[in-house]
């Protein structure tokens, strides 16, 4: 073997590639040769180089959060039968409170005139949300990841806007269901108070916000506009609420 | 499958390589921002096409995913980054060593490897993450970002060619050319 048969042959000898039947002629040549010699001490130099963990990049954690906010959450592990543990006391305690409230609020919904039925589903299932420890399927302060979340999951898309710098961050969104329909529903946040924004197809004209409602605590607001119906419902006092629903009227809608 | 059990096993199988999917994505656009934009949108796409993975080499499903999702984005970010032309890939690379009375111990200074691998051209620094960071073989790589395998061969040698020259030029300033 020369060197000019030899030099391609450094590189698959070096990882591992060369076929067995050329192996042996190159390292005879190798050992004769003293300017392949050094290419070849030359390569494992630079692959020991490579090598050194200095140079391999860990994925940030911030990375693997932004990842796992973006993934269809975990599913609970469901409390085995019998089993007591606080798991399952939580579960149940849960389910009678969400049993009474719902109870409750067939009582009152009965009581109510046309618009009221809504705005007590409205806050209702904020209530709900709260309860459940599900306020969000998608958690993010980012309005560009919010949007596209919302995807494939819903026959419209709603405007999401990030209320910042008004003092309503945004803090993530999910599906839910009311008046009978799936509805997109926007997470924000003022101070320790969350509101939920509810948004779907406007069947009516735009209105300005109307004067808000308040029921078992919660104000609900709710207005319509660029085709969108609105309901916002929070433990927010109402001045502050109106704010809100002003800010988000007046915010630019993220272009798709 | 359904959507938990579709979950648990992209936890199981892919999440893992997530620092090999980042090492990559950071190889490649060059800073810590668009690496992880790149990671991530890879990262989901690799959620979403979950379906499609045979459960052969998970991390090479990843890793391939990441440099689709990675071209996608230069073009779309920075199509004016110059890529690998014929001349690149053709031109007989001279030997660094040539006339060399002795060979190069390692290299231990990694801010100057790094600014070296950084100045090769894209596809040329790709197989040298693939090939020496990741250890895939040439058959791999050439699955993965679908050349030939000559192709990996010849990228291969000519990025190590290229790394020698500007390391041994950075460690002997001044030394015979």
């Amino acid at each position: 073997m020369n060197c000019q048969q030899a030099k391609p042959l450094i590189d698959p000898y070096a990882d591992g590639e060369l076929e067995a039947a050329a192996i042996l002629e190159l390292e005879q040549h190798l050992q004769s040769c003293s300017t392949c010699g050094i290419t070849w001490r030359n390569l494992q130099s630079l692959k020991k180089t490579l090598k050194q963990d200095a140079l391999y990049f860990t994925a940030p954690d911030a990375l693997r959060q932004r990842i796992q906010s973006e993934l269809p959450s975990s599913p609970r592990p469901i409390p085995e039968r019998w089993s007591w543990n606080w798991n399952w006391l939580t579960t149940m305690m849960s389910g009678v409170t969400a049993a009474c409230l719902a109870l409750l609020l067939t009582v009152t919904l009965t009581h109510r005139s046309s618009e009221q039925p809504l705005a007590q589903e409205v806050v209702s299932n904020h209530i709900r949300s709260l309860m459940a420890n599900h306020v969000m399927d998608v958690v993010s302060t980012d309005q560009h990841t919010v949007k596209p979340w919302f995807n494939g999951k819903l026959d419209f898309s709603p405007p999401v806007k990030n209320l910042t710098e008004q003092g309503f961050p945004l803090v993530g969104g999910r599906l839910d269901y009311l008046g009978g329909r799936s509805v997109a529903a926007l997470v924000f946040q003022r101070h320790n108070h969350i509101i939920n924004l509810f948004i779907w197809p406007a069947k009516e004209n735009n209105s300005k916000p109307a004067s808000s409602s308040s029921l078992q605590g919660y104000n609900v607001i709710h207005w319509s506009e660029a085709g969108m119906t609105f309901w916002a419902a929070s433990d927010l006092n109402e001045k502050e609420l109106i704010e809100f629903a002003q800010d988000f009227g007046k915010a630019e809608t993220l272009r798709p | 499958m359904d959507d938990s059990e579709r979950l648990k096993l992209y936890e199981q199988k892919v999440l893992p390589h997530l620092d090999a999917a980042y090492n990559l994505a950071r190889w490649l656009a060059g800073n810590d921002h668009d690496a992880q934009d790149v990671a991530q949108e890879a990262s989901l796409r690799a959620f979403r096409f979950f379906g499609s993975f045979r459960g052969e080499n998970a991390r090479a499903w990843l890793l391939s995913i990441v440099r689709n999702t990675f071209y996608t984005w230069l073009r779309k970010n920075r199509p004016k980054e110059k890529l690998v032309e014929i001349d690149d890939e053709t031109l007989a690379v001279e030997d660094g060593s040539a006339g060399a009375e002795s060979a190069n111990p390692p290299f231990a200074d990694a801010d100057a490897v790094r600014r070296a691998i950084a100045e090769l051209p894209v596809e040329f620094r790709e197989v040298i993450i693939l090939r020496e960071m990741e250890g895939f073989s040439y058959k791999e790589i050439s699955d993965l970002a679908e050349v030939p395998i000559g192709t990996v061969m010849s990228r291969l040698a000519r990025a190590r060619k290229l790394l020698q020259k500007s390391l041994t030029r950075e460690f002997n300033p001044g030394g015979q050319p």
